[in-house]
């Protein structure tokens, strides 16, 4: 380990990720800290400019909810989540989000994102909540106002160093540690305040495509479990880590359909010309009231089109040229309709060259033309977003205002989106149960954040303590890969396939499989039971024992063994917590056989767990749902 | 291989500080082959096809070919970004070609100013209300139950 020198930098907020929640988080943050003389510093993976799941780009802002136009309340928008949510999710922490989204969106438009606009000046809307945008730079842009606040208030980023472990003093949060995957450096980052915001998890569970798009996953690739692991591992309390998210999406590339249904309107129908929507929706009234709302929840939807593939109906068609052609056919005369065709392919296909390029590429590739020809669509494999459609994440503490007596008891513990762990905070996927916060929603959580932990080491003012064999212990254990390769290298001829080692993307595979055999991905058709997962935990088990066997012989390799021991850890919560739930609440993302339906007398509740670094022992908790509005009538569930 | 880099184009980034597609990979795959000067993915089964090493190219060097597993051959799609929009060249498998331009930022690049032009005055570290609110929300106050 003498080659690698320690870099020990000490700093008042660390904020880990440069992402959409990590940029927020700086550019709030930056604005405090300069009021109180403190310093800020982020760190992330990559380079901040295309770091996260905006790295290509997006065509919509997901999170809008335009308070000032008066025509959606801050309520309006915590019902949608909630429904969509099969009744769980963390009012509290959905409703301040909402009330902040807006500022972060009007933001966005003066720092440069071109944002579309009616001839009146007004936002375009997707659909209720969705702007649209030419959203090529989003990223760019973000990225641009975090470090140029940075910047403004004295504090500093570091790019290409990945955060693996927190550095803890007693409960409290004093730090992590991580290494640059470009020099041999070891990073010791030293704080009274950490941010979490690494994003979500891929590759947990096998994807459809395995030769050379394995990486053409919805999730990106780069986003490895890193929240998960790091506030597990500082011993925090997690949530909703059964509530993974399956996109339905155009199939193979993944490109989006929300521009399809939502603005074109279009309808997706099987091979039998049927549309699952109309043809299935008797099968609604099994999953009351959550069934019966409008819009139905994603993961409703989503079970409707699998119980066609099921059946054998697929492939299942988004009829694109059914919907471009009524649209111009409804632009009046043959003139107008053909100035309207050509810019509804222009939008068609900039919603994929801002966002999932590849989907334009297998569109030249196949000749479509979605003004001629319907393109298939399908449930892509599981992933962990707790950000967008899934709610997995660390348990965190509600604002104080948004409480009433008896929520306070159980969501308010001091400061807003706090971890349970003293000064580790959380946003975007790496905060749990405050779904549908997305790329705007992100970003506001962390400026709400960025304030929150600003307070905090304001109340809070001291370095917290570190024992150096702490520090000295972790550095020997994440170098240990590239030890133990250059240990055994000779014992073959092949630096793969050793008896000594085991190189980590075959590791990866490995966990892969048991996932998605065991615990409900693509090839189990998403369902599982008590006795897979119970033989999951057993195979991860020995999975977790030959991780002290992942071997590196580079830099390169050693970020990715690192990023598959925190799949593999996600992997672990995520087992344990569906086999916790005894019930079937989310059909679209995964289904207990031995518990296929709903129990809202025994689960309407949060299921969550923590992992106990003393004893190195999990504990399943339950939670209780709370209301901080009154929960919707049936009646105005069905009004709409 | 999803991106690949056409050797005769690569320079190696030679004249700039920092070899440009290596700087921003998300996934840490592209490498320079030192020896050559020649960079190229180390890793096309995790690349994403986000398209971000062909953008910053400055030599255009880099292309993308759609993975093979699932995409037929014979098509490309190559964006030319500028500083305020990209153009996109879509080639079909069967050679039609369609030209794509969109606008990427309304502002000069570089140029994004934190507080968004908002005249700040949240001095209050106990309030909801964050740096540029209640005037970023275009409302009178932050909204509450209380
Ligand atoms: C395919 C796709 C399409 C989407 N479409 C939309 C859309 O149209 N509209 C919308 O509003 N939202 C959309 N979203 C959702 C949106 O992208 C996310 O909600 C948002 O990016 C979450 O923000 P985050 O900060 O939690 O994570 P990210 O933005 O993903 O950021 C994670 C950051 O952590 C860094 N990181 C990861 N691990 C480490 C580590 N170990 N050490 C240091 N740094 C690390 C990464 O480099 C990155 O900077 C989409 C998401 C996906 C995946
Ligand atoms: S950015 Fe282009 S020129 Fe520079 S090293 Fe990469 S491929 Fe070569
Ligand atoms: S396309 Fe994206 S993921 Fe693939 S090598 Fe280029 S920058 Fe990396």
């Amino acid at each position: 380990m003498e080659n690698f020198e320690t870099i020990e930098v000490t700093t008042d907020l660390l904020i880990l990720g440069g992402g959409m929640s990590a940029c927020g988080a700086a550019v709030e943050a930056s604005y405090w800290a300069k009021k109180y003389g403190l310093k800020v510093t982020l760190v992330d993976k990559a380079a901040m400019d295309r770091s996260g799941a905006v790295a290509m780009g997006l065509s919509a802002i997901n999170q809008y909810v335009g308070l000032c136009d008066g025509k959606n309340t801050v309520k309006d928008y915590v019902d949608y989540v909630r429904m969509d949510l099969m009744g769980i999710t963390r009012e509290d922490l959905v409703a301040n989000i909402a009330r902040h989204v807006d500022s972060t969106v009007h933001l966005y438009e003066r720092w440069g994102l071109p944002i579309w606009k009616d001839e009146k000046g007004a936002y375009v809307h997707e659909g209720r909540w969705q702007l649209m945008i030419n959203g090529e730079s989003y990223k760019v842009v973000v990225a641009e106002a975090a470090k140029n606040a940075l910047a403004e208030a004295g504090g500093e980023y570091f790019e290409r160093v990945f955060i693996t472990h927190p550095l803890m003093d007693g409960d409290r949060i004093a730090g992590a540690v991580g290494f640059s995957v470009r020099e041999n450096k070891f990073y010791v980052f030293r704080a009274k305040a950490v941010i979490v915001a690494m994003g979500g998890a891929v590759h947990v569970f096998k994807p459809r495509s395995s030769g050379e798009g394995l990486g053409r996953a919805w999730y990106p690739p780069w986003n490895s479990g890193s929240s998960a692991f790091f506030t597990i591992q500082a011993g925090a309390e997690m949530t909703s880590q059964e509530v993974r998210f399956i996109p339905v999406r155009f199939k193979d590339a993944y490109g989006p359909v929300g521009a399809w249904f939502l603005l074109f309107k279009s309808r997706a129908t099987n091979s039998e010309g049927g549309d699952y929507m109309v043809e299935r929706k008797a099968e609604l009234e099994n999953w009351r009231p959550y069934g019966l709302v409008k819009p139905i929840p994603a993961n409703l939807r989503n079970y409707l089109g699998m119980l066609d593939i099921m059946e054998g109906k697929g492939p299942i068609y988004m009829r694109t040229e059914e919907a471009i052609q009524k649209i111009a056919a409804e632009a009046g005369d043959e003139k107008a309709a053909k100035k309207k065709l050509k810019e509804l392919e222009n939008e068609a296909w900039e919603d994929f060259l801002d966002m999932t390029i590849s989907q334009a590429v297998l569109w030249a590739a196949t000749n479509v033309e979605p003004e001629k020809k319907s393109s298939e669509i399908a449930a892509a494999e599981p992933y962990f977003i707790g950000s967008h459609s899934g709610a997995s994440g660390a348990w965190v503490s509600g604002p104080e205002d948004l409480q009433t007596d008896e929520t306070r008891k159980e969501y308010f513990w001091g400061y807003a989106h706090m971890a349970t762990v003293k000064g580790m905070f959380c946003a975007g996927d790496a905060s749990g149960a405050s779904s549908h916060k997305f790329s705007s929603g992100s970003h506001a959580e962390g400026r709400i954040v960025g304030k929150a932990a600003i307070k905090f080491i304001v109340e809070n003012n001291k370095l917290p303590e570190v024992d150096p064999a702490q520090i000295a212990e972790l550095k020997a254990r994440i170098y240990k890969p590239l030890q133990l390769f250059e240990e055994h290298k000779h014992a073959s001829s092949d630096p793969d396939i050793n008896p000594n080692f085991i190189k980590p993307k075959m590791f990866m595979f490995r966990l892969q499989k048991i996932m998605d055999e065991y615990v409900g991905g693509v090839s189990a058709q998403f369902t599982t039971n008590k006795a897979c997962l119970e033989r999951a935990l057993e195979l991860l088990g020995y999975l977790k024992e030959d991780s002290e066997k992942l071997a590196a012989s580079d830099l390169h390799e050693l970020l990715r063994c690192w990023e598959n021991i925190q799949r593999m850890w996600q992997a672990e919560a995520h087992t344990r917590t569906v086999l916790f739930r005894e019930e079937t609440r989310w059909p679209g993302y995964y289904k207990r056989a031995d518990f296929p339906r709903l129990d809202e007398k025994n689960w309407h509740c949060f299921a969550n767990c923590r992992w106990d670094p003393e004893k190195k022992e999990w504990e399943m908790i339950k939670r209780p749902m709370l209301h901080i509005y009154p929960e919707p009538q049936e009646h105005e569930l069905l009004g709409g | 291989m999803p991106s690949f880099v056409i050797p005769e184009k690569c320079d190696g980034c030679k004249a700039l500080d920092k070899t440009a597609c290596q700087y921003i990979c998300p996934n840490d795959l592209m490498v320079l082959n030192k020896e050559i000067m020649k960079a190229y993915n180390r890793e096309p089964e995790m690349c994403w096809e986000c398209y971000n090493c062909v953008k910053i190219c400055p030599t255009q060097a880099i292309e993308v070919r759609g993975y093979a597993d699932f995409v037929p051959m014979g098509a490309s799609v190559l964006p030319m970004r500028s500083s305020d929009s990209i153009l996109w060249t879509v080639k079909f498998r069967n050679g039609m070609v369609k030209r794509f331009k969109f606008p990427t930022r309304t502002t000069e690049e570089g140029k994004a100013q934190p507080n968004g032009g908002y005249a700040t005055a949240q001095d209050d570290l106990n309030s909801e209300a964050l740096a540029q609110e209640p005037e970023a929300l275009r409302l009178k106050e932050v909204y509450t139950i209380k």
